[in-house]
């Protein structure tokens, strides 16, 4: 019942017990589900992430895809519960019901996270270089504040603010947006984490800064063979970003696959909704885009069985119950009982020429 | 069209024909920052330094820029909520700058805005059927209940949606209300300031549908302002870029899409990742490089 599709040895994933199974997983989540009161937000979330890897989360609000990486980070909101089991290469413990002062050795030196807001991320009343160096310090990285300081220098040299030297102390009021966005990742990158949790890390950036900010993620964890987890409800983004995907809808991962493989030839008609609207390029005859029907329900308010059905146009009496996951590949598969067929290319939009080309 | 900032052609030489439904000639408009120094009072910011264009009658005209390119000071100057600090704007060829609030009430009829944020927007605790007739109310518009029915079919809200309140509506669906409320007193001019910024990818071709939709059937001119080039490129006829507070590029969005000519331009659309470059290989580092 529960989709195991990222380990290709199911049966060994299954107990989810031991560490990672294989010596390069970083992240394994097994059976990850998120509930409030009895309703569930999140449910039977499999992945792994194996070290130098990047995977992007992608779904609209409500899709569960933030409280997946908050409970990754042992961040989830009051009154909201994690089960399952989600484990970190070197950690000893369950990261789901750990308590905090297991999980505060953790956050920021094994799992960094970037967030979407900069400016709420820092504190306004500290100099950045001292918000650097303090990372640094409390996991004992470095063993005092010099070193810590001129650690700080360098890490702000990496993500290309000018002149670092004077940065560090400067207050984060000081910095644009995009540059406040880059201490953060700065902060993010400073223990080489294993894993870079990263959630709509340039929503709020104009096109040009998201560009570099973008570079300057890819940049750090390449550098650092970390594995990322990239959230984000921007297609593009991901595709620019990530060698792997998967789609969240309703609180379940409805389809994944590597990048290339998921958005030509979809096979969930979510995947396949979702890819259409988001293409402007391709119209009908009346100069209108491909929509999908309804709007996102609230979250917890999806329908029973498949998540998907009420908005499909394919849903039959079928969907009713819940479709299994029908693995395609190591690292893929979808859950629906009328997928696209295999053949179907994506929507009707072949690149046009200007935009296939080299950028 | 060229390098140049604000090409003379574009200022609307002498009325000859149709009236533009917009037109903005020269229009600066500087601020001054609060005083930082006892000594001398803070430089003036230059928000709009010498804009001009035109909007004729039924075009959908894009404004594309990023944060702090002055995008938004020209909209409060062209809705009539701020004034410029020197220049002139007409709309339906007549004169908005200089007037008070009561003299502006034809803007207030024929150009209707619609905001980025539907929450932020729509007031919580009025009924949606009220927010909608909001408008109307201060026009003394009679049968202000079929009209707002007739308005939210026509957005395509149940009209029951009346009595509802906004926090009972998705995010698309107050985009919805916020442009039944914009149709309501029959506006000839809506004025978006990206609309469809803050919506769901699914949700954002409906409205995008919708607004293409209304703008066929009641021939309505579109002023449609985004950071977002690939939204802009789909919806508008032209677009006119903006950077630093002037217009950079002006011209038919495919041909500036296609063949951009002011570098700012050219940086703008090789940063913006899209499907299908990223699926030909164009990774974020060749966004970064231009």
């Amino acid at each position: 019942m529960t989709p195991a599709p990222d380990t290709a040895p199911a049966t060994a994933s299954a107990s989810g017990q031991g560490s990672p199974d294989r010596p390069d997983d970083v992240l394994t989540v097994r059976n990850l589900g998120v509930t409030v009161g009895g309703r569930k937000l999140v449910e039977d979330v499999d992945f792994t992430i194996r070290a130098g890897e990047r995977v992007g989360l992608i779904g609209e609000s409500g899709s569960g895809k933030s409280l997946t990486a908050l409970s990754v980070m042992g961040l989830l909101p009051d009154g909201l519960r994690a089960t399952g089991s989600v484990r970190l290469a070197g950690v000893g413990h369950d990261l789901v019901d750990a308590d905090e002062a297991r999980m505060s050795r953790v956050r920021g030196k094994e799992i960094a996270m970037v967030f979407q807001e900069p400016m709420t991320a820092l504190n306004p009343t500290m100099k950045v270089g001292r918000q650097i160096a303090e990372v640094l310090l409390v996991h004992r990285t470095r063993p005092d504040r010099a070193s810590a300081r001129a650690a700080a220098v360098d890490l702000l040299a990496q993500v290309g603010l000018p002149d670092p030297a004077a940065a560090v102390d400067a207050y984060p009021h000081q910095f644009s947006g995009g540059q406040r966005q880059r201490v953060v990742l700065a902060i993010a990158l400073a223990n080489d984490p294993a894993l870079l949790v990263c959630d709509e890390p340039t929503t709020a950036l104009d096109v040009t800064v998201q560009a570099r900010v973008l570079d300057l993620i890819v940049r750090g964890v390449q550098d650092r063979r970390s594995a990322m987890l990239f959230i984000t409800h921007d297609l593009a983004v991901v595709a620019t970003a990530c060698e792997r995907v998967m789609v969240m809808y309703g609180g379940r991962v409805v389809e994944s696959g590597p990048v290339q493989e998921v958005f030509t030839r979809p096979r969930h008609r979510y995947t396949r909704g979702l890819i259409g609207a988001s293409d402007l390029t391709a119209v009908d005859d009346r100069g209108r885009l491909a929509t999908i029907p309804g709007s996102v329900p609230p979250a917890g308010r999806f329908p029973a069985g498949c998540v998907f059905r009420n908005r499909c146009a394919h849903a039959t009496e079928a969907c009713a119950t819940r479709p299994d996951w029908v693995p395609t590949g190591p690292d893929s598969g979808y859950a629906c009982f009328h997928p696209v067929a295999e053949s179907g290319v994506r929507g009707t939009a072949v690149p046009t020429n200007q935009e296939a080309g080299r950028g | 069209m060229a390098e140049q900032p604000t090409s003379a052609p574009l200022a609307p030489g002498p009325q000859t024909g149709p009236v533009d439904a917009i037109s903005v000639r020269d229009v600066t408009r500087d601020y001054r920052r609060p005083r930082a120094s006892v000594r001398r009072p803070s430089p003036p910011v230059h928000a709009l330094r010498g804009v001009s264009f035109a909007v004729p009658q039924g075009q959908r005209f894009g404004i594309v820029g990023e944060s702090g390119c002055g995008k938004s000071t020209l909209l409060r100057i062209l809705a009539g909520l701020d004034q410029p600090t020197s220049g002139s704007v007409a709309i339906d060829g007549r004169d908005i700058t200089g007037l008070r609030e009561r003299q502006l009430r034809f803007v207030r009829e024929r150009l209707q805005l619609v905001f980025q944020d539907p929450m932020s927007a729509l007031d919580p605790r009025m009924r949606v059927g009220d927010i909608v007739a909001e408008p109307l109310v201060a026009q003394g518009h009679r049968h202000r209940k079929e009209r707002v029915a007739e308005l939210l079919e026509a957005v395509g809200l149940r009209a029951d949606a009346a009595n509802r309140y906004p926090h009972q509506f998705s995010g698309g669906q107050r985009q919805r209300i916020s442009i039944a409320r914009a149709l309501a007193p029959r506006p000839k001019i809506i004025v978006a300031d990206e609309p469809v910024s803050a919506l769901d990818v699914s949700v954002r071709a409906q409205v995008l549908n919708l607004i293409a939709d209304l703008v066929d059937e009641l021939s309505l001119t579109l002023v449609f302002v985004s950071h977002d080039l690939s939204v802009v490129r789909h919806v508008c006829d032209r677009v006119a870029v903006m950077h630093d507070g002037q217009i950079v590029e002006t011209g038919s969005t495919e041909q500036v899409y296609e063949d951009p000519q002011h570098s700012y331009t050219r940086r703008l659309i090789a940063a913006a990742p899209t499907l299908d470059r990223a699926l030909s290989g164009v990774s974020a580092a060749d966004l970064n490089r231009e």
